[in-house]
């Protein structure tokens, strides 16, 4: 009989690491692909949830390179969470070497997306943009999908899920409120944000904030001299001084940019995601205060 | 469009533009010379595998003082030297060829470089810190590339004669007692050396681009070292400029367009060249028929 490695490999995990059925009192154990996702569900499953995250705080999702124990947490969990929309590329098979067997929820289900035209190298290709959950309407939509897993895996404690979600998403709608009144503080033709990654368009459309990059959404791509050239031309045509780099991404080009432009790198962004436990952008609801708040200063110079 | 629109106006109107031309010129001049002698020593893979084996040094450079191009350009020098050296001296030493030998080590320091890159916890991608883009060269690299280029040309200038001679008679200056070994040595640092100056600043496919398809086309027009060594600076500096040049009129990435003129020269000199090319075999082969 012929079996290939990978079947191999995945029967072997399987039965070593095959999920336990859920009591009232084990945490149910969650792995998250990002810390953004992460964060949601710490929100929403509080002490009865276990959850792992993939790729952690300043770390880069579309460049992530899953180790061993990535398959072995994923082959153990009961609740698997991702972000959908293409974000995660390295995940399909990752599940499928560990034989994932529990809940999978896609965070993204359910969000309209932005498909844009993006112009890289001259060529023209139609992208899904992933970063959805820089808008946080459809982060709402992100933790009732995330309720919606945990209780499917989790009946018992299904009304218990509900509850917390209901509590942050309450929290998230101030937010979202708070960052229209800010934003809106600040005059329409000065909203435009440099940044070195084009991970904003989603916070843009919802904000109504203009964000540009050298970059396309994905930190892999290479930019060509023509862009360069049209970003400097239009930070010195349009005096833009609210330019920012991100927390996982190579500072150096947006540096010469924006000294170029005769202007200066503002700050640190967070995009894609969250700081270590201590730093400004711990959580989701934190991740965005820091943003706004670096952003608006900055905007007001442009 | 008018010549100076096409071949002026982007670099007088922008910086960037000036510092990226500035820094493949310096590179050129340094590089040229370098890999005329890695082709004519039949060590052009050897770029490739020292491309690797400075890894572990400059991720070192990187975790010890972040992204600063001096820290990241040491320790990457050291890496790529302490690999190249343990390679040189297990080829002596043992029955082992120094291909095989270097392919050893270089695979030993790639895997740990990986290792302290993945140690590190974080998931940003070290690759992408550690080799810069040539869009976006810094004073501190443009320097960089600058130093090494001149350390490169006055080395070689003390060094030409019994660098030619090590190329193609090592026995006559083991006769004259004269010791080579010193020589490669010194000639492995400067590989070494041009190699980190291209990581650091343009990138990694810049780096080994521009290091080995200028000599590899030279070969086909030219006899003499000087000559040879000449025309790869020359097609190194002249591919930079139109790579530039194509990545900003039509929107392309910089890097691998720069690689791909330079490519171009190559392929035009294998089947066109003065000597030894293909055009040249036929004409050969025409005249014996005649």
């Amino acid at each position: 009989m012929f079996v290939s490695r990978r079947t191999l490999l995945a029967v072997v995990l399987a039965t070593v690491l095959a999920p336990h059925p859920v009591d009232a009192q084990t945490p149910v154990k969650v792995v998250a692909s990002f810390s953004i996702l992460t964060d949601m569900v710490k929100n929403v499953g509080g002490e009865h949830v276990e959850v792992t995250s993939l790729v952690g705080p300043d770390g880069d999702a579309h460049v992530y390179q899953p180790t061993p124990a990535d398959a072995r947490a994923i082959a153990t969990a009961q609740v698997l969470i991702v972000n959908g929309f293409g974000f995660e590329g390295w995940m399909d098979r990752l599940v499928k070497v560990a034989a994932f067997k529990g809940v999978r929820v896609v965070a993204t289900q359910g969000v309209t997306s932005h498909t844009m035209t993006e112009i890289e190298g001259g060529k023209k290709t139609k992208v899904t943009d992933p970063h959805a959950w820089q808008d946080l309407q459809r982060g709402m939509v992100y933790v009732r999908n995330v309720v919606e897993g945990l209780a499917k895996a989790d009946p018992a404690r299904a009304s218990l899920y509900r509850a917390n979600g209901d509590a942050y998403l309450a929290k998230l709608r101030e937010l979202d409120a708070w960052i229209v009144t800010e934003l809106s503080a600040v005059p329409k033709e000065k909203r435009q944000v440099i940044t070195s990654h084009d991970a904003f368009a989603y916070f843009g459309r919802r904000y109504g904030v203009s964000f540009k990059a050298p970059v396309g959404f994905s930190t892999e791509s290479e930019p060509s001299a023509k862009d360069v050239a049209a970003l400097i031309t239009q930070i010195q045509r349009q005096k833009i001084r609210a330019i920012f780099i991100e927390n996982m991404s190579d500072p150096r080009l947006l540096q010469q940019l924006a000294s170029e432009g005769g202007a200066a790198v503002g700050g640190t962004l967070y995009a894609d995601a969250l700081s270590a436990p201590d730093g400004p952008a711990a959580t989701y609801i934190d991740m965005f205060r820091h943003n706004v708040r670096q952003l608006v200063p900055a905007m007001r110079q442009n | 469009m008018s010549f100076s629109e096409l071949a002026l106006q982007p670099f007088i109107e922008f910086a960037f533009m000036r510092r990226a031309l500035i820094g493949l010129l310096a590179l050129a001049l340094g590089c040229g010379p370098v890999g005329v002698f890695l082709v004519l020593r039949r060590m052009s893979l050897m770029g490739d595998a020292l491309a690797h084996a400075i890894l572990p040094g400059a991720a070192i450079g990187y975790l010890a003082a972040g992204l600063s191009v001096g820290a990241m350009g040491i320790g990457g020098f050291a890496a790529g030297l302490i690999v190249a050296l343990i390679a040189g001296l297990v080829a002596r030493a043992t029955d082992l060829r120094e291909d095989a030998s270097l392919a050893a080590t270089f695979l030993i320091s790639l895997a740990l470089g990986v290792m302290i890159v993945t140690l590190r916890g974080s998931a940003v991608d070290l690759m992408h810190v550690l080799f810069g883009s040539v869009l976006a060269v810094d004073d501190e690299a443009l320097l960089l590339v600058a130093s090494i280029s001149s350390i490169t040309l006055a080395a070689l200038a003390v060094f030409y004669r019994p660098l030619v001679v090590e190329c193609f008679d090592p026995g006559f200056l083991k006769a004259m007692g004269v010791n080579g070994g010193l020589y490669h040595i010194g000639f492995l640092m400067l590989v070494v050396l041009n190699l980190v100056a291209g990581f650091q600043a343009l990138g990694t496919l810049m780096a080994l681009g521009l290091l080995l398809l200028p000599p590899a086309a030279a070969t086909f027009w030219a006899d003499e070292i000087w000559a040879l060594a000449a025309l790869s600076v020359a097609f190194a500096a002249v591919a930079g400029l139109i790579g530039l040049l194509i990545s900003y009129h039509i929107n392309v990435p910089s890097g691998p367009t720069i690689v791909l003129t330079a490519g171009a020269f190559y392929i035009a000199s294998v089947l066109f060249g003065r000597r030894g090319s293909i055009a040249d075999r036929l004409l050969i082969r025409a005249h014996r028929a005649a």
